[in-house]
């Protein structure tokens, strides 16, 4: 294992880590809830009367977030090496696989972790090593 | 408030995911390639998030009623069974194909990424695909129980 680093920004991660803490900081004080975004999301797909509207909101807030950070700086490029076949199958194994283990890196890994959640130490250190092995395998073992 | 306090949750959400250099899939494979040269920026990411969030939780475990009169809805569940640990490996592998997990996906479409709008909506089929499984299954089930009784 070597570092890279030309690509390491510790402090940046870090407050920006930070933010995302603040955020669900927010979201359990202010509306009572986890917030999990494919969670957040998937109770989109079978709408409870009520129950829409927030959630629109939330997921909302994350979608104009480029908008509002683009008023005060310059955006960070985004680099999106897959082509449109791998972002099929990445995206259907993300979708089925959040909902089949209710959570992803927010519900699980964030919010779960600060909770001292067992349940979601497991989800998280099967996620995380899933894909290190998939990168592993991807880039190490077939060179794509 | 509830709604406004959502859609301020999920901005500021945002905000940390451009600022943290997480809605740039290129950074999170970095991080996942331990065999490459490895990018530790997504463990610090994690870091400050937990760091923030174990106070936040500590905080809202002791109440029953949110800041703003919201019912409190913790998660209650604690089993680790093969559900939890088939799903998050299906997710974990689906995130090292691309380097998108749902919120940097949602953070790079709203930055106007044609690729991005393309693993939403895979991701959209994908969470389709499993509510119409788990219906089918329930509506089974059901069906099984009456002939049963």
């Amino acid at each position: 294992m070597s570092i890279d680093w030309n690509e390491f920004t510790p402090w940046l991660s870090l407050f920006g880590g930070m933010l995302i803490g603040l955020a669900a900081a927010m979201f359990v004080l202010l509306n009572g809830r986890i917030a999990g975004i494919s969670g957040v999301l998937g109770g989109l797909l079978t709408p409870l009367r009520g129950d829409v509207l927030w959630r629109v909101a939330f997921i909302g807030g994350i979608v104009v977030a480029p908008m509002a950070y683009s008023i005060f700086q310059a955006l960070p490029p985004v680099q999106i090496d897959a082509d449109y076949a791998a972002l099929i199958v990445a995206g259907m194994l993300v979708g089925v696989g959040t909902q089949y283990g209710a959570g992803c890196t927010s519900g699980h890994g964030v919010c779960g972790l600060s909770r001292l959640s067992l349940r979601s130490l497991a989800a998280t250190a099967t996620f995380m090593g899933a894909g290190f092995a998939t990168v592993f395998v991807l880039r190490h073992v077939f060179s794509f | 408030m509830f709604v406004l306090s959502a859609l301020l949750s999920g901005l500021v959400f945002g905000l940390g995911l451009i600022v943290s250099g997480m809605a740039n899939p290129a950074k999170v494979l970095g991080f996942l390639d331990l065999a490459g040269a490895w990018d530790p920026s997504l463990a610090f990411v994690m870091g400050g998030a937990i760091l923030v969030g174990f106070f936040a939780f500590l905080m809202a475990k002791k109440r029953t009623r949110s800041f703003i009169g919201a019912e409190m809805k913790l998660p209650t569940a604690s089993a680790i069974d093969s559900r939890l640990l088939t799903g998050s490996a299906l997710f974990g592998a689906g995130w090292g194909v691309a380097g998108f997990c749902p919120g940097p996906g949602l953070v790079a479409l709203g930055m106007g990424e044609p690729k991005a709008l393309v693993f939403v909506a895979a991701m959209l089929v994908g969470m389709v695909i499993f509510s119409w499984r788990e219906k089918r299954q329930s509506n089974a089930a059901s069906a099984c129980a009456a002939g049963a009784a």
